[in-house]
């Protein structure tokens, strides 16, 4: 009988392996979708032409479907989809809000002021709470918000063209944009 | 049209590796002479026309042809000709043919080194082979062709994976492969051996020599990785507890454990089913690599096919290799009687103690690496293993094996007293001890850690010093011991060595991350690196900053180092390029990070010191040279001599 257990062992391993062909190892699933965005209001980082003490709450994108990207200017991932970014500032198919995740030396506006701004806006969250709110995982992150303020996707990662054409795009005209 | 000719070769290749795999199955299973003769020349012609469909390839590559869609995603006019050929296998596709290619190898070596089998274990080692064979050119035909065309052409390509532009990556593929496939000859004979029900000290002899050719390879293969992950990726580090890497890993722990367990069940006739059991494994395990990797059932950075089409085939063929192979296991698995008896203290024993415990640990590697897959298979979330966990828990699931290996050669074979062992072996225990407990104080304090490798390494090596001490006493003279205790003493010396070298660099390392402008130093472990200054240069496919650091010690220069940040022209990936400074007792490693300025005079900078890292490569060194010196022993080709005598005479009498 016991002959037989290589073979028990085996197929319960192929019944699983079955299983995770059809799961996605690298799409972890976040409980904030079909949720409404957390609330927060945040200082600016200073870029351009940024009025002094002026602040950023997610009520301000209101009737707009935006991006809401999680970066830090000591993220090295961040800087490979920057300018990606930076393209989609240009063409501006949504404004792009760029969360400013615990910069604690202080470096977002430099960067940006150097290498250009892709953001709408830079909220500075230098105690990374409101990252912590939204369940961020690590940088970069991107959520997409609708118009009425409700997170519709997730995506963990750099953003990269391919990334952008097949995940974003058909969410972003299932949005209406 | 090379293109085609490759194509069509695979076809034929196909044919014939399905004559290979029927006709000689069926005339063993008969005893029809005619049909067995045809396994040699089908498995050497299949070989043949798989080597054109791989020289296509690689002629598709060298002449830049990007009509052809895998060049096309692989390759770019710019890229420099090695890479180029070496690009050949770089692909999903390319590597699927590699693999047949590989297996057509063994193959056809079997097919030569077989002249003293009899004839229907020849013929059904053959046809098992075969089998594969179909299994994966059917694979590739179907939905990994290698030479699909693009119409129209793309103008070019859009350049190799910068990370597998580098000469570690030329060799490690093919090394890897050639451990992987060679398990398939240790899996053959099993099988056969089960088919036929001959499961005797011959057949273990049979496949010893094999599964240790084909062991040293994967030694080899993994090694490179190591090496290649050290070099390139820019972090220091040489051993991940990536997907990928554990797909390696665990068919090389089985095949350690079959080598062992083929030596009792050849000289002591004991452990049959146990022994067919491991080679059935190990040969499964390098099949689920194929699959984890293939499928993207598991995110790896290596993961570069992922296509659940291309997944479910090789599941269902998985499912019918593995599955068929166990099943015959577990049906004619009861026939196999079990000879020699032994007490618990004997060779054999601890033998099989430590197959056992070496079967835990690569469960526990294989439970690290499909958990993640598991938890989300029953939807309880998404999860990852990191090296904390295998770190955790391997080390010490290892640490009896390695502690057995001291003893288990010094052991005789069905018993012993263990008293007379421990009066062979105390003065290897005491210094070992003292060295464990002694070493770690004069470096940076007691570490517990430290303390357990310099005591298991310094152990066995100790062991293997008493072996050869205590074999020269007894009357022999170094050069006449056989070449597999030469073999075994080496493998097991390079593996205290290594173990030596990784306690050493895990526990001692250092490194420092710094900004540094044209003219600062840092120190490291006694180290003064001055950066220099970091200037702009073209690559043949990339454009280049080259930094200089100058490394002094004492005031005194020991060398400049030149590490490099690229960016590939056709990808656009960045890519970093470390400089090392090697001796025999450390590496210094100084990587580039990101420019902090526009004017790039600022720059992050990392530098390692890795104390005695270089032992870890002189000990892959020492295991695969012990591993080719072991297979050669004379004992398989007297055999050869042997055997031929009545081998002869039953085909006469059939």
């Amino acid at each position: 009988m016991k002959r037989w257990i290589p073979l028990l062992v085996f197929a319960v391993l192929v019944g699983f392996f079955a299983k995770g062909l059809f799961l996605n190892p690298r799409e972890v699933p976040s409980p904030f979708i079909g949720k409404p965005a957390p609330a927060f209001s945040l200082p600016l980082v200073a870029i351009g032409n940024t009025e002094a003490n002026a602040a950023f709450s997610p009520a301000d994108m209101k009737g707009k479907v935006w991006l809401l990207n999680v970066w830090a200017p000591w993220c090295v991932s961040c800087r490979q989809e920057h300018p990606v970014l930076m393209g989609l500032a240009q063409s501006q198919p949504v404004p792009i809000v760029g969360l400013n995740w615990k910069d604690k030396d202080r470096e977002a506006a430099q960067l940006l002021a150097q290498h250009g701004s892709p953001y709408a806006f830079v909220p500075d969250d230098l105690s990374g709470k409101v990252g912590i709110d939204y369940g961020v995982t690590g940088t970069p992150e991107t959520y997409v918000i609708d118009k009425d303020g409700i997170i519709r996707m997730k995506h963990i990662g750099p953003i990269g063209p391919e990334v952008w054409k097949e995940k974003f795009e058909p969410k972003l005209k299932e949005l209406g944009t | 049209m090379i293109p085609e000719l490759g194509h069509f070769a695979l076809i034929v290749a196909l044919l014939l590796a399905l004559t290979q795999a029927v006709l000689p199955l069926i005339g063993a299973q008969r005893g029809n002479l005619t049909l067995m003769a045809v396994a040699r020349p089908a498995a050497q012609g299949q070989f043949v026309f798989i080597a054109l469909a791989w020289g296509c390839l690689a002629w598709s590559f060298l002449v830049n042809d990007f009509s052809v869609e895998n060049v096309a995603r692989n390759s770019f006019s710019q890229l420099p000709e090695v890479y180029r050929f070496t690009a050949t296998w770089g692909s999903h596709e390319g590597s699927l043919l590699l693999w047949v290619l590989i297996l057509g190898f063994w193959t056809t070596a079997v097919s030569v080194f077989s002249r003293h089998l009899p004839d229907d274990m020849v013929a059904r080692v053959i046809g098992i082979m075969g089998l594969v064979s179909v299994g994966f050119l059917a694979f590739l035909l179907t939905t990994s062709n290698p030479f699909e065309r693009l119409i129209p052409a793309a103008p070019d390509g859009r350049d190799m994976n910068p990370l597998l532009q580098d000469w570690g990556m030329i060799i490690h593929p093919p090394m890897l492969y050639m451990g992987y496939v060679g398990f398939a000859v240790a899996f053959a004979f099993a099988l056969a051996a089960l088919i036929s029900g001959r499961l005797d000290a011959a057949w273990a002899r049979w496949s010893r020599p094999w599964t240790t050719v084909a062991w040293a390879f994967l030694t080899a293969g993994i090694v490179l990785g190591a090496w290649w992950a050290y070099r390139e990726l820019g972090w220091g580090g040489w051993w991940f507890w990536d997907p990928t890497e554990n797909a390696s890993f665990m068919p090389w722990i089985a095949g350690t454990a079959l080598i062992h367990s083929l030596a009792v069940t050849e000289k002591r006739g004991a452990f049959k089913a146990w022994t067919v059991l491991l080679a059935l494994t190990a040969f499964s395990l390098s099949l689920l690599g194929t699959f984890l990797v293939r499928s993207g059932v598991l995110s790896s950075v290596h993961a570069f096919a992922t296509d659940p089409a291309r997944g479910a085939f090789i599941l269902g063929f998985l499912a019918l290799v593995i599955g068929g192979s166990l099943l015959l296991f577990a049906w004619r698995g009861p026939k196999m009687l079990t000879g020699g008896s032994f007490t618990w203290f004997s060779r054999e024993a601890l033998l099989l103690a430590n197959n056992v415990i070496l079967l835990a640990a690569l469960g526990t590697v294989l439970l690290g690496t499909l958990y993640p897959l598991l938890m989300d298979a029953l939807g309880m979330g998404k999860i990852s293993v990191g090296p904390p966990y295998f770190n955790a828990v391997f080390v010490p699931v290892m640490a009896p094996v390695l502690f057995l290996l001291g003893i288990g050669p010094l052991v005789r074979w069905k018993g012993d007293r263990l008293p007379d062992v421990f009066t062979r072996l105390k003065w290897a225990l005491a210094v070992a001890l003292a060295i464990g407990f002694l070493l770690p104080l004069t470096l940076e304090g007691f570490n517990p850690w430290a303390t357990l490798g310099f005591v298991l390494s310094s152990w066995i090596a100790l062991s293997v010093l008493i072996g050869f001490r205590e074999r020269l006493k007894n009357g022999g003279r170094l050069g006449n011991l056989p070449r597999a205790f030469w073999g075994m003493s080496l493998a097991h010396f390079g593996l205290a060595w290594g173990i030596a070298g990784i306690t050493l660099v895990a526990n001692y390392q250092t490194e420092r991350d710094v900004r540094m402008n044209v003219g600062d130093f840092t120190e490291l472990a006694g180290y003064t690196f001055t950066f220099q200054g970091a200037t702009g240069f073209p690559g043949p496919n990339f454009q280049g900053m080259r930094g200089t650091v100058e490394v002094a010690r004492d005031g005194k220069k020991i060398a400049t180092l030149h590490p490099e940040k690229r960016v590939y022209n056709a990808s656009g990936m960045p890519m970093t390029e470390a400089a090392i400074h090697p001796n025999f007792f450390r590496d210094v490693y100084v990587a580039l990070g990101e420019p902090l300025d526009d004017a790039a005079k600022s720059w992050s900078v990392r530098v390692f010191h890795k104390p005695f890292i270089n032992w870890l490569w002189l000990a892959a060194v020492m295991m695969v040279v012990g591993g080719f010196v072991a297979a050669s022993d004379r004992r398989y080709r007297i055999a050869v001599k042997k055997l031929e005598a009545p081998a002869g005479a039953a085909v006469q009498g059939a």
